[in-house]
């Protein structure tokens, strides 16, 4: 033990206590980083995270996006753009809702939160390196697709539009993370996958990302920010969405401008984000 | 050292009170951690010891009466800045490696220790490069301790620290512990290991149902009580020892009675006249244990009575 102390002894004296509790601008900025790559670097780590989210999206754009409708549609390139468009849309939708509702349910629930917010930690560090982690996710996602498209799906798009695609896609998923977001603040860990489900199944199917809707449902699309966010894609490229392909050449004029798709991603971020704030602000 | 804290404390919790729904957890207690010291918090299960701290923290609101850390709010970030923390029950990320978690909250101070420096002085440098998800429960423990001292943190909050620890790592983090003090740092610590308190504490503060029922220094608790034990090796038997005045507890051990008394002297006096023969005779101060557990049992409906039920028991053993 004698020996012990003096080890100890010796280890302890280099820890003169810092008085010290004001952050220089250099050490802010490496609390926001170190947070934002442990926060990637975990996610990335959790297989049971990251393999559904990465790889689906690919596998399912392949099958369904480039084979199954290549072949109904008999090679269509018009048919080709909407499909990588709609999937790259499914595809960062995940990483978003998921991610951050279960992570934040778990955090929450295990004391993990609470710790942090006992811990100098910047609160906003806590929400932004969740939100580039998932935007990363959504990266990868979309270069995932974009490969795809470029060697197995006869390479429907310039380099400009897949470019233009994945960025209106990585930025688009920011509505998705909030409602993400916000459920993680409702929700246990156990119940966060169940009430991500409850947004993300009908933001899917009402997005008319796979199939034309039936009229007497089109109403309905206003409700899902995927619907917007589709429409966004499709406008960069060039190409209408399916329900106006089932429609006929012409189309019906849609009410969803570039100008009402973009106010409306925003708005819905804007607002999960505030409730999420006020939420984890009164509960933890 | 702290020219902006009045009083000269590092924390405080004055006259506050606190309730969830119908249960008062803290009933205006007051509460101060001076600099350089190493404070104890005793209770039992619910007496009000998480409320205080997660107070203390910011982590909650007090009902009334105020909660002061460094002189400022616990709320501002700044504020915490000086302050390192191991809490009870924190599931942290298992995918991230030992090294990591602690270079992740070195982030968060102005001024901290390098992982390396952490690790060395909290003797975890061995689970440096492993996930969080792989170690032990002890293990945990002690990486959550090199993350408490990571930050020089001038106070630190210790929840129950040693819990789940094989005794020689206990043995590690005690002295750890002392050196930190010694160093200057204060440190506030929970603890149920009455003996911890015992080794480590210059101040006790035992709570029971959200009232400071006691505080002082370990000496000064056991004074309050005033109990002796003795032990020896008697034909008389517990019962006969048992009914005589000022005697506590008996309980016969390997062949010796070990007597909780709180009038030692005349116990001795009387065994001997009773006993000539007895032997191996042993008198000291009860430890911190039986001052506790006097102290919670007074605040009790009917501490007279639960005490008698309680050496009946122990003499029947």
């Amino acid at each position: 033990m004698s020996a012990n102390s003096f080890a100890i002894e010796t280890n302890v004296s280099c820890n003169t206590l810092s008085g010290n509790t004001r952050m220089s601008s250099a050490r802010l900025r490496s609390a926001y980083l170190t947070e934002t790559k442990f926060e990637c670097l975990r996610a990335l780590r959790a297989p049971a995270f990251a393999i559904p989210f990465l790889l689906l999206p690919l596998v399912l754009y392949v099958l369904f996006g480039i084979f199954l409708a290549g072949s109904m549609s008999k090679g269509d390139a018009t048919v080709a753009r909407i499909m990588f468009v709609n999937w790259g849309v499914f595809g960062i939708m995940g990483p978003g809702m998921f991610g951050f509702g279960m992570f934040v349910a778990t955090e929450r629930g295990q004391g993990l939160l609470t710790l942090k917010r006992a811990l100098p930690m910047p609160p906003a560090a806590y929400l932004l390196s969740k939100l580039v982690m998932a935007t990363l996710f959504s990266a990868i996602v979309m270069a995932t697709i974009v490969l795809a498209a470029v060697t197995l799906g006869h390479s429907p798009l310039s380099a400009g539009q897949y470019a233009a695609i994945s960025l209106v896609n990585i930025f688009g998923s920011l509505p998705f993370c909030a409602v993400g977001l916000f459920i993680g603040t409702l929700a246990s860990a156990k119940s966060a996958p169940a009430f991500a489900n409850l947004a993300y199944l009908p933001f899917m199917h009402l997005g008319g990302l796979f199939y034309p809707l039936p009229k007497s449902v089109q109403p309905l699309e206003f409700i899902s920010p995927a619907f917007y966010l589709d429409k966004l894609g499709l406008r960069v490229v060039g190409a209408p969405s399916l329900d106006q392909l089932a429609s006929g050449a012409a189309g019906p004029s849609s009410h969803a401008t570039p100008m009402v798709c973009v106010v409306v991603l925003t708005a819905v971020t804007v607002m999960f984000v505030a409730l999420a704030i006020r939420r984890l602000a009164r509960v933890g | 050292m702290n020219n902006d804290c009045p009083n000269d404390c590092l924390a405080e919790l004055s006259g506050v009170s606190k309730r969830y729904g119908s249960v008062v957890a803290l009933d205006g207690i007051d509460l101060q951690v001076r600099p350089g010291e190493l404070l104890s918090v005793l209770g039992p299960n619910g007496a009000g010891k998480s409320t205080a701290i997660s107070l203390l923290l910011g982590l909650q609101q007090p009902d009334s009466g105020s909660a002061r850390l460094l002189g400022r709010s616990p709320l501002l970030l700044e504020t915490r800045r000086g302050v390192g923390v191991m809490m009870q029950e924190v599931a942290l990320s298992p995918e991230l490696r030992v090294c990591e978690q602690i270079e992740l909250v070195a982030s968060y101070y102005p001024d901290p220790l390098s992982p390396d420096a952490a690790m060395e002085m909290t003797h975890t440098t061995v689970l440096g490069k492993r996930p969080y998800g792989k170690l032990s429960g002890g293990q945990k423990r002690q990486v959550q301790f090199a993350m408490a001292v990571v930050g020089r943190p001038r106070l630190m909050f210790l929840d129950e620290p040693t819990v789940g620890l094989d005794l020689p790592s206990r043995e590690l983090m005690w002295t750890v512990l002392r050196e930190l003090v010694r160093s200057g740092a204060s440190i506030v610590l929970t603890t149920h290991y009455l003996e911890e308190a015992e080794a480590l504490a210059d101040r006790v503060v035992v709570l029971a149902k959200g009232r400071v029922i006691a505080s002082g220094t370990v000496g000064e608790i056991r004074a309050v009580v005033g109990h002796k034990r003795i032990a020896c090796s008697t034909s008389l038997s517990a019962e006969v020892v048992g009914s005589w005045p000022g005697v506590q507890k008996v309980i016969l051990e390997r062949g010796r009675l070990q007597i909780t008394a709180s009038n030692a002297d005349t116990v001795v006096r009387r065994l001997a006249a009773a006993d000539a023969e007895f032997q191996d005779l042993e008198v000291r101060s009860a430890g911190l244990a039986e001052a506790f557990t006097e102290l919670t049992q007074e605040t009790t409906q009917e501490p007279t009575q639960e005490l008698t039920h309680e050496s009946n028991q122990e003499v029947a053993l």
